[in-house]
């Protein structure tokens, strides 16, 4: 599905691609990112990986065009032709949706009430409904959102972003879904389920850019890794590319070893990190 | 709901509150248009209206004193306790949404001891004014200068309690405190250089009553208020987005700035313009959309045309204790308001309390 059939122009292509070239921010005097370049390509998970405090979340908050308005002079954003440093607040939430890492509510909203934030206008209610029983929620729609879990609450947030977008492709193009530590409080088996969902999505010609902790995970379903630290870009490419024992250890400060099991693929786990250093 | 027939289509409902609200507003208009005519029937001992007010209906003529009575006492007065009871709903709700929180209300934050510093500055200093300004205000400079200050007070309130996005319910209530004693100190002062004949309009202002209504002050409050009532739908979507936070507000295609500025100012006219009208009428900011919000939700599409419509019922009922509970006398309006608000309040602070991170 993320192949094109026919060959288009290299031109086209590239008019679909999330890219932030030069993106330079301080907050405070502090140098948050520093001449980070970034691309996502539609049809694939881009994940944005790196230590706490490495600009993460700024960064992806900068695609998102929620603080691109800050970024110094020069830093440019683009979502396709679209300049998301300029761009209407009401132009964006049609072609992206965001799932922060924890959203609270001011007021006692059920479930579905929630979801319906996200889909508006005709079928809204029944985009609704298919969302959350694509997060396995189906059943909650008229609980109220203050009593689920933490975890449940981010999947009820997750199937209002997906319900904002309605499908992975609009007529301008492909919609992007970004994600903020979409599984760090879910559960093994939904944590699986919600990157499930975000490969679906690429699948079907959307884009996805997720901040991820769990360098597993990102190895498992992400096809482009970008590592940060200190607001730099330390690597980007596939994640064999990125994920290196010299990488990661320059990155996260302790020594790491990589391991790749028997199928294709990367896994990782900390019980190879080494004392010292 | 949907436009194609859908298996699932009666399973569509369920947590979707909206079409409760939707029935529950026919209700409150049937409600409102009782209150109305029991407001224009019932007065003081011996002076019931309900023969005349049938008549009307039945487009007879009636007796001349109960022609001035129902026409120049009792209609601009059901309209202002209408006018000044779905402003005072409307303001809570959206101030509530504002500032994200179901206990910010007006009375309670200050900022209608900011609209009633405007409206005694302008009854006091008002004479000082240039005399052509004087009429050109007209009876507009009593609304206006509550308007100001209650717009002054909830934009200062806003700048010290919400920090990037967030509400602090102890700041917001402390520097509430704040505001009032400090309106209430610079109130002090007016009323210490007023004349005689001003204190005594102060005084009955201040205790919040409906008695003063006449055409030209009702209208004139009624054309503060309307455009206020008419603006606040179009920042139900903005509300309902906001109540996720800014930034998913944002993220959602909401312009945050614009919504706050303008839930700001329909606030601060809708405040301002009651407060002038009818003075101190506290509580009903508070109650009317918290019953809303239980019995059909928080959505504020549904909220606040509903908060209006309850609002100004409710506000008629109080009316209609103050006008016969101590007969031929009466009560102030805000005393019965607090003493059916004010246990009220107390009831929301005591469920919540687990909820609210006081």
């Amino acid at each position: 599905m993320n192949a094109p059939l026919t060959h288009a122009p290299a031109a086209a292509e590239a008019d679909e691609h999330l890219s932030g070239r030069n993106i330079r921010l301080g907050l405070r005097g502090k140098q948050i990112l520093d001449s980070v370049d970034f691309t996502a390509r539609p049809g694939e998970v881009t994940a944005i990986v790196g230590p706490n405090g490495s600009g993460k979340t700024t960064l992806l908050r900068c695609l998102t065009g929620e603080i691109a308005g800050q970024c110094a002079p020069g830093s440019t954003i683009r979502m396709g032709a679209l300049d998301v440093t300029r761009a209407e607040p009401w132009l964006l939430a049609q072609r992206r949706a965001v799932l922060a890492q924890a959203t609270s509510l001011a007021f006692p909203f059920t479930v579905l009430e929630v979801v319906r934030l996200g889909a508006e206008g005709a079928g809204g209610a029944a985009r609704a409904r298919q969302a959350l029983a694509q997060v396995d929620l189906g059943h909650y729609a008229e609980r109220y959102y203050q009593e689920l879990s933490g975890g449940e609450q981010q999947r009820v947030q997750l199937a209002r972003v997906l319900a904002q977008l309605d499908a992975p492709r609009g007529h301008h193009g492909p919609r992007w879904l970004f994600l903020d530590e979409p599984v760090s409080a879910l559960d093994i088996g939904h944590q699986l389920q919600v990157m499930e969902i975000a490969r679906a999505f690429a699948r079907n010609g959307g884009g996805v850019v997720a901040v991820m902790h769990d360098l597993n995970l990102t190895a498992m379903f992400a096809q482009e890794v970008v590592l940060l630290n200190q607001g730099r870009v330390l690597g980007a490419g596939a994640p064999a590319e990125v994920l290196t024992d010299r990488l990661l250890e320059t990155a996260y400060g302790c020594r790491l070893r990589i391991g790749v099991a028997p199928r294709d693929g990367l896994f990782l786990l900390p019980q190879t990190a080494e004392q010292g250093n | 709901m949907v436009a194609l027939p859908h298996p699932e289509a009666p399973a569509l409902e369920h947590g979707d509150r909206r079409r409760r609200a939707r029935q529950l507003r026919l209700v409150l208009a049937g409600v409102l248009l009782v209150t109305v005519l029991l407001s224009l029937a019932v007065g003081a001992a011996g002076t019931s209206l309900w023969q005349s007010l049938a008549a009307v209906l039945r487009g007879e003529a009636i007796p001349l004193s109960d022609s001035i009575v129902l026409w120049q006492i009792r209609a601009p007065r059901t309209l202002m306790g209408m006018g000044v009871g779905a402003a005072l709903a409307v303001s809570g709700a959206l101030m509530q949404g504002l500032f994200r929180n179901p206990l910010a209300d007006p009375g309670i934050v200050g900022v209608s001891a900011g609209a009633g510093l405007g409206a005694i500055t302008a009854i006091v200093l008002g004479a000082f004014l240039p005399l052509g300004l004087l009429t050109a205000l007209g009876f507009y400079l009593v609304p206006l200068a509550a308007f100001l200050g209650s717009w002054l007070s909830t934009i200062l309130l806003y700048r010290v309690a919400t920090r990037s996005g967030r509400t602090s319910v102890a700041v917001m209530l402390l520097a509430g405190i704040a505001l009032g004693a400090l309106t209430g100190a610079a109130s002090g002062v007016m009323v210490y250089i007023a004349d005689d004949n001003q204190l005594r309009d102060l005084t009955f202002w201040g205790m919040g009553s409906l008695a003063g209504a006449t055409w030209p002050k009702v209208l004139t409050g009624m054309a503060v208020i309307l455009p206020a009532l008419c603006a606040a739908p179009l920042l139900a979507r903005g509300l309902n987005a906001l109540s996720l936070g800014e930034a998913a507000a944002y993220h959602l295609g909401i312009r945050i700035q614009r919504v706050k500025n303008l839930a700001i100012l329909a606030v601060a006219a809708a405040t301002g313009a009651a407060v002038a009208m009818s003075g101190g009428i506290g509580f009903v900011g508070i109650v009317v959309p918290h019953l809303l919000r239980l019995v059909s939700g928080p959505d504020h599409r549904e909220l606040l045309p509903n908060a209006a419509l309850l609002g100004a019922a409710l506000l008629l009922v109080a009316d209609i204790i103050s006008r016969v509970v101590i007969a031929p006398a009466e009560l102030p309006i805000g005393i019965v308001t607090a003493i059916l608000g004010g246990p009220f309040f107390l009831w929301i602070l005591l469920r919540q309390r687990g909820v609210l991170d006081l």
